[in-house]
């Protein structure tokens, strides 16, 4: 099991009051497995793979631990963590276009980077190219600046340099919501083809397109108010999936081939309850049509079959 | 009916603005009342330079853009906004259209100055009502609050609602559902497809072929400013002639159909590239570029079925092809 998460609980200070942004979040991640995590803005997705590389100082770490590859993540302890930073846990940012320094040209900025953890450039560099190859990129783009290259360019290197060390975990947050379909296509399946070469070992893909989810991930997790709502293979999440959230949000998306002349989609009414103060129970209850005393009750989130688990009164 | 005849437009580009970067070229179709038009195009196709040329907030360089027959290129004044009174737009981010330090009615005010200075008070809430209640909002829950109360799909509804509350006739909606969320995106969405039944003409321009496909009964594909294929949405997206909108095709994420194992990443990378192949070329078979007349210029689509046209597959309509 290369990623255990259990009970994770991590909060937003404000002068409000904390908001509940991770409260309570246990999952595993395989060997191997892209797991894929979707749920709408401000359901907690984000933070969830943040809270994984860094707890920053807008963040307050209430409770919970994340095993990785069998040691604890010092999740608390940002000095300690910065040992498996890069090296087992990387992540490719939500902005990946403007991580790169602008006054650096590539290649010095990626040797700058690798030698301030004690690497020397000259070993990595050959590798550095060939991946570069895999994606489509020549050497001399080392000898450029960012401001040279197009936007699915620079993503690209930033995806070459995050896994650069082979990290046991990879965290890609929604790295295709700013390019162009035929762009989003080629980074979904630089992904796939990154953990089929072994370079990383397992992913965390954040992101709200379920329909790139789908493409390539493994397994689906959804996340509704700061609790998973429902973990399950992707094929059985798509099909029959078991928590009313999952199934709504399923059944509202639009596809080729659906037209609004013959078959009307509809949304789920509602929205999702503030998380400064969010109701007891179930957080979806409100939404939900199936609704009933229960739900004042928090559901648990257990396995209903291997591999399979959700948070819902109904389903178990 | 809202026409565009063969308009061009270029920007001035680099430093001191030494060269011109062509954002939309000889583009024509037209846009009825009672149907949705999706315009569809990745980043710097010159999508939004259409729709912000519509509204008549950039002008064209050349080729006219006429509503009900009447070029808007020359308006002003009483005239300008006469246009605006039947053509209004619905940009992306909701919270960027609205300011933050006013309260949302503040919106509706503004318009209230400008176009029903003499409407009494009682007659102008019934309007402002009926607007909200055509987007399915509770004006008593919304009014009184401030842009960052409300839901990005509540705002983007609200900003529908401000449009319409004119005699609206066409409305264009540049990406207004590509903030939104999954759950609240379907019911914009919906909402569009309600106003058309009433008689709207909407241009929908987006970059999510899913969603245009859904909502609209005509398509046009546009790249590098050039429209490559439009017609009738099922006839494009059932049976695409263009290489490049096979490619945005293929590229599409589908929920029921997986990308196939072919793809090795660097090859998709070089498709996203180019999206050029070797293919024959429709549009010169029709002018082939010999048979052409001096001085004269064919138009820059041929059609190859009642309703559905092409472009140059080399997307570049002169010699090259």
């Amino acid at each position: 099991m290369s990623l255990q998460v259990t009970d994770l609980r991590v909060y937003y200070r404000t002068l409000a009051g904390d908001v509940k942004a991770l409260d309570g979040v246990t999952f595993d991640v395989a060997d191997g497995e892209i797991m894929g995590l979707a749920g709408e803005s401000g359901c907690g997705k984000s933070t969830l793979g943040n809270s994984l590389i860094r707890i920053d100082n807008r963040m307050r770490y209430v409770a919970g631990r994340v095993v990785l590859g069998g040691v604890e993540l010092p999740l608390l302890d940002s000095r300690a963590m910065d040992q498996f930073r890069f090296s087992d846990i990387s992540i490719v940012p939500q902005y990946a276009m403007s991580a790169l320094n602008p006054t650096r040209k590539i290649g010095k900025m990626i040797a700058e980077l690798v030698e301030s953890r004690g690497i020397a450039f000259r070993d990595l560099r050959e590798e550095l190219e060939r991946r570069l190859q895999l994606v489509g990129l020549g050497p001399e783009v080392l000898d450029r600046y960012p401001m040279e290259l197009s936007g699915g360019m620079k993503q690209r290197v930033v995806m070459v340099v995050s896994t650069l060390r082979d990290p046991t975990l990879l965290i890609a947050d929604e790295i295709t919501s700013a390019l162009d379909v035929s762009s989003q296509k080629a980074v979904a399946q630089t992904l796939v083809e990154f953990r089929d070469r072994g370079f990383v070992t397992s992913m965390i893909v954040v992101t709200h397109d379920v329909s790139i989810l789908y493409q390539i991930a493994d397994t689906l997790a959804v996340m509704y108010a700061g609790k998973l709502a429902e973990k399950a293979p992707t094929d059985v999440m798509m099909e029959e999936p078991l928590h009313p959230y999952t199934r709504l949000l399923v059944s509202s998306l639009p596809e080729i081939g659906v037209r609004f002349a013959e078959k009307r989609l509809s949304g789920i009414p509602g929205a999702p309850p503030s998380l400064l103060n969010p109701p007891a129970g179930c957080r979806f209850r409100d939404r939900c049509p199936l609704a009933f005393e229960q739900c004042v009750e928090e559901p648990p989130f257990v396995e209903v079959e291997p591999g399979h688990s959700v948070a819902c009164w109904k389903a178990t | 009916m809202l026409t565009l005849d063969r308009i061009t437009k270029s920007y001035r580009v680099g430093l001191f603005g030494g060269s011109e970067l062509q954002a939309v070229r000889d583009v024509s179709f037209g846009i009825e009342r009672g149907e949705v038009v999706s315009l569809i195009g990745e980043s710097g196709s010159g999508k939004s330079t259409i729709g912000k040329m519509i509204l008549r907030l950039l002008a064209v360089n050349r080729g006219t853009i006429s509503v009900d027959g009447v070029d808007i290129a020359g308006l002003s004044g009483a005239g300008l906004r006469d246009h605006y009174r039947r053509v209004q737009g619905v940009f992306q981010d909701p919270f960027s259209s609205c300011n933050p330090i006013f309260k949302v009615d503040h919106l509706f005010g503004l318009l209230r100055d400008v176009y029903f200075g003499r409407m009494g008070e009682t007659e102008w809430r019934a309007k402002q009502d009926a607007a909200m209640a055509a987007v399915n909002l509770e004006p008593g829950q919304i009014l009184h609050k401030f842009p960052h109360q409300l839901s990005g799909g509540q705002l983007q509804r609200l900003l529908i609602a401000r449009a319409l509350i004119l005699d609206t006739q066409y409305l264009v909606a540049d990406e207004i559902i590509s903030m939104l969320d999954a759950s609240t995106r379907i019911d914009v969405l919906n909402l569009l497809g309600d106003l058309k039944a009433r008689g709207l003409g909407i241009l929908f321009i987006t970059h999510d072929l899913s969603l245009g496909n859904y909502i609209s009964e005509r398509t046009v594909i546009l790249r590098r400013g050039r429209i490559v294929e439009m017609g009738a949405t099922a006839k494009v997206f059932g049976s695409p002639i263009h290489p490049y909108t096979r490619m945005l095709l293929a590229s599409v994420p589908h929920l029921h159909d997986r990308w196939g194992k072919d793809g090795v990443a660097a090859e998709a990378w070089a498709v996203a590239a180019s999206g050029d192949t070797s293919e024959p070329c429709l549009y010169h078979a029709a002018f082939p570029a010999a048979a052409r007349l001096p001085g004269s210029e064919p138009p820059p689509l041929v059609d190859v079925e009642p309703d559905h046209s092409v472009g140059c597959v080399r997307g570049d309509g002169g010699g090259r092809c």
